[in-house]
Formats: structure tokens, sequence, C-alpha cells
């Protein structure tokens, strides 16, 4: 085959496809057997109902993926939701402009969030660490910020972010397909993408081509800490408030799509489609056991078990 | 059906993967108590069949017959029981445990009771053990306070120590000196007069010919053939193996030398190296020689901004060059081919044309959006003129075998158009006809014009390929040596210190 010489060539064959899309054909699944079980499923309204769910948990999910690809992990989100949150409430309550309030939740989740960076990147702590305190000082902030009591309410028109919606569509839904469209952009076809990647996959020898590692790495975090914010405007305007304990456990659900999304914990591989079908397989699930009736209680057992059953069905099938 | 004389018997193996046929239909015959060499290409499928061997892979088709009786092996562990024992090119030791905590692991000995290790008995079996291997070291030391070279010794004393009848040893000496690779043959010599079996993979053709009875040949995944290695001398083999005349390994260099291009002065970084100085000039091959750790790839390393130096200056053209990250070693033109590709060269889960384009993919983008067209177009065109051996730029670089991969770490670094390239132990275990390709390139660039610094420890290499050549002793510059002046004796004794 040499002989003819190098040529582009395509990524992947038969194999190689099934295994790359293997979530799909999961996700798939899923919602056959929902439509099945339940007519209730496969409405527009119920679909529209899921993606607005999904939304937030999207948001934070795509912020996870960078990280995880640089090979770190992102413990702060949810605390850095309600830091925000409670932030971008009370100067709505305030009376400020709206878009003026959002840009201050925005900043001061970056603003969290490039620290994680720092010390990851400048201060080499390990990523679980660094974000782990982070999550205590975020939540704690909050509580110190809002006295540990709810921020509410909040204006109609600023609520129109949470439950308004443009030509049927939810605007959360909207922020959640620009917020991807851009990210899959930096991710698959700039050089800053391709040094996330790079970082991710042989730090070593992305420093020696010349990337500035810790640059890179600052930015990620960054990037998580900023979609934390936009995730506590979507969140806030939702529920009409600043709730000092928005957002716990939302880092768990983040992680987990990313890990069913096929993106791998140790770095350099992972893909930003992947998390969205990640996200929405949690979505759909969770909204097809409410539909059916099953506890809470049992669906977080489910939960567990599809993350288990993702990364085995991933793994798998990439063995050779 | 097996023979008594075989205790290892490889018939009609075949093994697939994604885009690659490794191993076809290949077979491997071992006679109890002798050395048999297994030849061929990076690429050919030698390390493909040992890990069938080792249980790391399961072979698709074909049969594995020992002493007689046809075996499977589903994991390593089955392997290992069977008596068949790997010695890793990459040895991997659990660093924070001593050494006997090693030898032992996993069937570590315990008092009645069998909850609680007994380490003085474990201590005692395994300064018994050490001393087999001809190694006098205390058992309880911790095994990252080890040299290469007695890591392997202490690997081989584990093998033999699970009496494992066959050994299979992957390029064994491809990271000890000299006098370590005496100690091993000795050794090896040792185990074949109480029965065991070698398997030795190696690049370097005169070990093969000291130590082994018999030699393989595998070329593009088929068996070529076996013979008596007395029936071969190394012209014979290398013709086996790569299936073309190698007329010329090291070619003829043209071209002229001219001004000082890179000069640097009074480098020092504490522990590693002291006051190293030197000027290398456009159009020479500055070759570095030495033992291994003697400094020089700290060195390159230094003046290409991946490490801090502690004092010392660099000029480029005349000029003072600041070089704090390898960024703007990179902005200055100059190249950094590293030791080890695994480690610093290449990001293996990604594919050859992302790997290729790593340094240089500012120049190809514009606002930072990559300039696809343009970067699949340089890639595909590096890769032709490399002759790297792949179907595809897609295909991920850690699938690629040891002699591809380095040309991708070249052609990455090509791409940024250097006019300062180091090299830093380029053919270190790739096989003959990549190591040729890379000769060539080398000299071929010189002779453009471009500064080339060239390290290696590779006597031979370093009197072919270079026009001059520095010899570091202990992170220190022991000697200058010209073309005309430089032996085999003089560049050991002052890479020994011996003056």
């Amino acid at each position: 085959m040499e002989k003819l010489g190098v040529i582009e060539g395509r990524k992947a064959n038969f194999q190689q496809l099934s295994s790359k899309y293997g979530i799909v054909i999961a996700l798939i699944a899923i919602c056959a057997a929902l439509s099945i079980a339940t007519p209730n499923f496969m409405t527009v309204d119920n679909v529209v109902n899921v993606l607005r769910q999904v939304s937030i948990n999207g948001i934070l999910a795509i912020g996870m993926t960078f990280v995880v690809i640089t090979g770190g992990i992102d413990l702060s989100v949810g605390s850095l939701v309600a830091f925000s949150g409670v932030i971008v409430a009370s100067f709505v309550r305030g009376g400020f402009n709206i878009l003026f309030c959002m840009l201050l939740a925005v900043v001061a989740s970056t603003i969290l969030g490039s620290i994680n960076g720092f010390f990851v990147a400048n201060q080499r702590l390990a990523p679980f660490i660094v974000t782990l305190a982070m999550m205590t000082v975020g939540r704690g902030l909050t509580y110190v910020y809002s006295d540990g009591k709810p921020i509410s309410p909040l204006t109609q028109q600023y609520m129109q972010i949470g439950k308004g919606d443009v030509a049927g569509i939810p605007v959360p839904v909207l922020i959640l397909l620009v917020v991807f469209l851009i990210s899959f952009f930096i991710l698959n076809y700039t050089s800053i993408g391709r040094y996330i990647y790079a970082v991710g996959g042989n730090e070593h020898a992305a420093l020696v081509s010349g990337i500035n590692v810790n640059k890179i790495k600052l930015l990620v975090y960054a990037i998580s800490g900023f979609l934390s914010g936009i995730a506590a405007i979507v969140l806030s305007a939702r529920v009409s408030a600043g709730l000092p304990t928005a957002g716990s456990g939302y880092e768990l659900d983040a992680i987990a799509a990313v890990v069913i999304g096929g993106t791998s914990l140790s770095g350099g591989k992972g893909r930003l489609w992947g998390t969205i079908i990640g996200i929405l397989i949690i979505g759909i699930i969770n909204n097809g056991l409410d539909l059916l009736n099953v506890s809470s209680y049992y669906q977080q057992i489910v939960k567990g078990c599809i993350i288990l059953g993702a990364v085995l069905l991933d793994r798998s099938s990439n063995k050779q | 059906m097996a023979e008594e004389k075989y205790v290892l018997e490889v018939i009609n193996i075949s093994k697939s993967f994604p885009g690659v046929k490794a191993l076809d239909k290949v077979n491997l015959r071992i006679r109890k108590g002798t050395v048999h060499a297994l030849m061929g290409e990076n690429g050919a499928g030698k390390s493909t069949l040992m890990k069938t061997l080792a249980g790391i892979n399961q072979p698709d088709e074909g049969e594995i017959v020992l002493n007689g009786k046809p075996v499977k092996f589903d994991n390593p562990r089955e392997s290992m029981k069977s008596g068949i024992a790997m010695i890793h090119q990459e040895l991997s030791p659990v660093l924070e445990m001593t050494i006997a905590e090693n030898l032992f692991l996993g069937r570590e000995f315990h008092y009645n009771g069998n909850i609680v290790v007994n380490y003085p008995k474990m201590n005692s079996e395994a300064r018994k053990m050490l001393e087999k291997v001809g190694l006098n070291i205390n058992p309880t030391l911790k095994m990252k306070s080890l040299t290469v070279a007695q890591s392997q010794m202490v690997e081989i004393a584990k093998a033999i120590g699970r009496e494992s009848e066959i050994i299979i040893m992957d390029e064994p000496t491809s990271a000890i000196t000299t006098r370590e690779v005496d100690t091993l043959f000795k050794l090896i010599e040792k185990l074949k007069s109480t029965g065991h079996s070698i398997i030795y993979i190696t690049h370097k053709m005169d070990e093969v010919f000291r130590i082994a009875d018999e030699i393989t040949v595998f070329r593009d995944g088929k068996h070529v053939g076996t013979y008596p290695a007395a029936e071969l001398d190394t012209d014979a083999l290398i013709r086996l193996m790569v299936n073309r005349e190698l007329t010329e390994i090291f070619p003829e260099k043209n071209g002229e030398i001219k001004d000082v291009k890179l000069s640097v002065k009074n480098l020092t970084r504490k522990k590693a190296f002291e006051n190293v100085s030197f000027d290398v000039r456009e159009g020479e091959i500055l070759g570095l020689a030495g033992l291994m750790g003697a400094g020089r790839t700290e060195v390159v390393e230094g003046i290409f901004g991946v490490t801090k130096l502690d004092c010392g200056e660099i000029f480029i053209d005349g000029k003072k060059a600041k070089i704090r990250a390898p960024s703007d070693a990179i902005k200055l033109k100059i190249g950094l081919v590293t030791e080890d590709r695994k480690l610093s060269g290449l990001v293996l889960p990604l594919c050859i044309k992302e790997n290729m384009t790593l340094p240089s993919l500012k120049n190809l983008s514009r606002f930072s959006i990559v300039d696809r067209k343009k970067e699949t177009a340089k890639t595909l065109e590096m890769a032709n003129s490399l002759k790297v051996k792949t179907p595809s730029i897609k295909q991920l670089v850690q699938n690629l075998s040891g002699g591809n991969q380095q040309k991708v770490v070249l052609a990455k670094w090509l791409l940024t158009a250097p006019q300062i390239l180091i090299f830093d132990e380029p053919t270190r275990g790739i096989d003959v006809g990549a190591k040729a390709d890379i000769y060539h390139l080398v000299m071929k660039l010189a002779e453009e014009g471009k500064t080339v610094i060239f390290i290696s420890s590779e006597m031979q290499e370093i009197l072919g390929m270079c026009d001059r050549i520095i010899v570091f002793h202990e992170g220190r510059i022991s000697g200058e040596l010209t073309k005309k002046e430089a032996t085999q004796e003089k560049i050991l004794k002052l890479a020994t210190g011996m003056n």
C-alpha cells in the first residue's frame, strides 16, 4: 500500500465507526424503548421539555470537556453556579441593567475559574485538589454573600432568559446551542483547540513543541468558570432566584456526561458532540423514568449503572 | 506435529490490527538451550509476535506449541505460568518498591497464616536470585535507585526465579553501556548452559553474531527464513531484512562549511553540566559523543529552553539570543528532535497530521483558525518525502512502528523550516532501513547549509556522520576531535575520562 504514497485517508473503517458512534446507537435505543413504553415520551412538548432540562448541565458539561481533555477535572462548577447565581440575582433585584448583571456574574465565575487554572498550571497542584478546594471556598463565598438566604423574586424580563422561547425553542436551549457551536469550532478548527488536545495527550511533548502549556491549562479552567457563569444565569432566571444551595452535585452530572460521551479522563482524547449525547442520555433517562412514575430514588441507581455501562461499552469497542 | 527437540513452536500465526496485517502466517521454532535472534525492520512483526507469546495479545489464527503441547494464552499470567518470561524493551518495575518486593510481586512469602509478609525470608531469597545474575546489590534498595542496566538484571533474575524455560529479551541493550552489555552476554551464556532458551530481539548486528545460535528474519509481517548464525554475515542479514542493497549506510557529504551559526558560552546547570562552550557552523554536523548520562541531552534541552540554564550565553549569527521557552527557540529557527519519542516527541493519542504540524501550527493558521487544506497538503508532502509507511495521515501515531514514529518527529521539525537542527539519538531503537533514511536526510540538511548538532551513543554513527566531534564526560566537555582524528578508541578514552 505504501508504494502508492501516503494518502489523506478517511479516519475510520466500519469497525471504528461503530465504536465511534456506539453511544449514538445507545441513545437511539433508549429513545425507541421509551417511545414504546410510554406514549407521552415522543411528543413535541416533552422533547422540548427534556431539552430545556438538560441545557444547564449541557453548558457545564461543555466546559468540563475542555478541562477533561487536558487531563484535568473541575469539581468547582456547581459552587461557581451558586456564587454567580446569587451575584446576578442581587444585582437584578437592585434594578441594574440586565446585561450588566449578567456580565458581572460571568466575570466573577471566570475569575474563580482562572484561580483554579493558576494553581493547576503555575503551581502544578493536582486539579482534583485545587478544584475541590474551590468547590468549598465558592460555596462558602456564596453563603457569605447571600447570608444563606435565597435572593428572589427576580424581574419578569430577566426570567425570560430561563422561561422564554424564540420560535418555539426555549432560550436555554438556544444558549446551549450557541455555546456548543462556538466550543466545537474552538476545539476542532483552531490552533488553541489542537493545543488543548496536545497538552492532554503529552504535556512534555507539547512543551517541547513550543506550546505555552501553562497558558492552555489556565485557559481551560477559565472557560469552565465562564460557562459556569452562563449556566448560573440560565438557572437563576428559570427559578427566579439566586439560591445559595443551587448547583450542588452539578459537577458530577457534568463529569458523567463527559465520560458517557467518550472523553478520556486521562486526557488527550475526547469529543464535544459525545458530551452532548451524554447529557441527552442522562436527561432522557431522568425524563423517561419520571414519565414511567419511577421514584427518584431508583433514578439515581439507574443513572449510576448507565455511567458504568457507557464506559464499559466505550472501552470494549475501543479494544482491538 | 511437534518434534521433541523444539521447546517452542509457533505455527502459521496471523494477527491483524485495524488497517494493518501485522503477522501473516509466521513460523518460529526454538531449540532448547539456544539463543535465537529475531531480526527484522521495525514494523516487521517481531514485537507483535512476542506479545502474542507473552499473552498480551491473541492471534487471529495459528498455533503455539510448547514442549509438544498446543497452548493458548488468554493473558500474560497464563504465558508466565507456562514458563515464558518477557523482558520488555521499556521496563516497568514498581519504582517505589524495593528490589525484593519487585522480584516477588504477586507471590510474596508469608509467615504462617498467610497474612503477614515474611520480609527477612523474601530479602534473603532475593539476594540469592540477584547473585545468580551477578548483581551484588542490597535487595532492600528501592527500585528507583537502580540504573537501567541493573533494573534489567533484576527483570532477568525475576524471569529465572519464576523458572521460566524461555526468556524473551526485547532490545535489552538499547539503553545500557558497553560494559553492562558484556555482563549481560555472560549471563546469557550461563542461562544457555542451564538449559534456558532465549529469544533475542535487537537491531544491533554485532550483538547478533556474538551471541545468537540461530537467526530468524521477518519482513513486513512475513517469515523470511531461519538460518544458523554461522551461515550469515552482516551484509547477507541486512539484505534479508530490507530486501535491498545498502551500498552506503553513511552517505558521502558534499557542500561546504561556512560561518559560525550557533555559539554557546559557559552553559551551566547545576548537577547536570558545567561550563559548556562550543561553536557550530552552517553546513556542519557537530557530533556530541559520550556515555549515557554525560549531560549531552541536558545541554541541548538547556539551549532549546526546555529546562532553565543557571548561567551561560547563547549566540545565533553573532547576536545574543534569549531563549526562555521552546517557543522562543522555534522562533529563532531551531528544531530539537528529542531523545525519547514517546516521552517528549509525540502526542500518542493524536494522528500523524496533528503531530507533524504541532510546532508550526501558528504558521498554518490565521487568527488562530487552522487552514486545514494547507495543513493537509504540507503533511502529505512531508509524509511522502520521508517515506512514512502508513495508509493515511489520519492514522494515530501510537499505531505506527518505531521507525515511522521517528520520521513523524523529524517531519514535525522540518515543517518549522529550521536553520539549526539538533538530533538527540535520532536512530535509537529503529531498524537499519529507517536508519539509512535518517542518515541521508541529516546529510542532505547539512549540505543545504543547515547547522546540525548530532547526539549519538553509537560510535559508528558519530564517526560516520559528523564533521567534528565534541566528547562529554560527566557534564563537561572532555575533548574535541575532527573527523580525521577521530577513532573509536580516542572517543571512548575521552568519554570515560581516562586522560
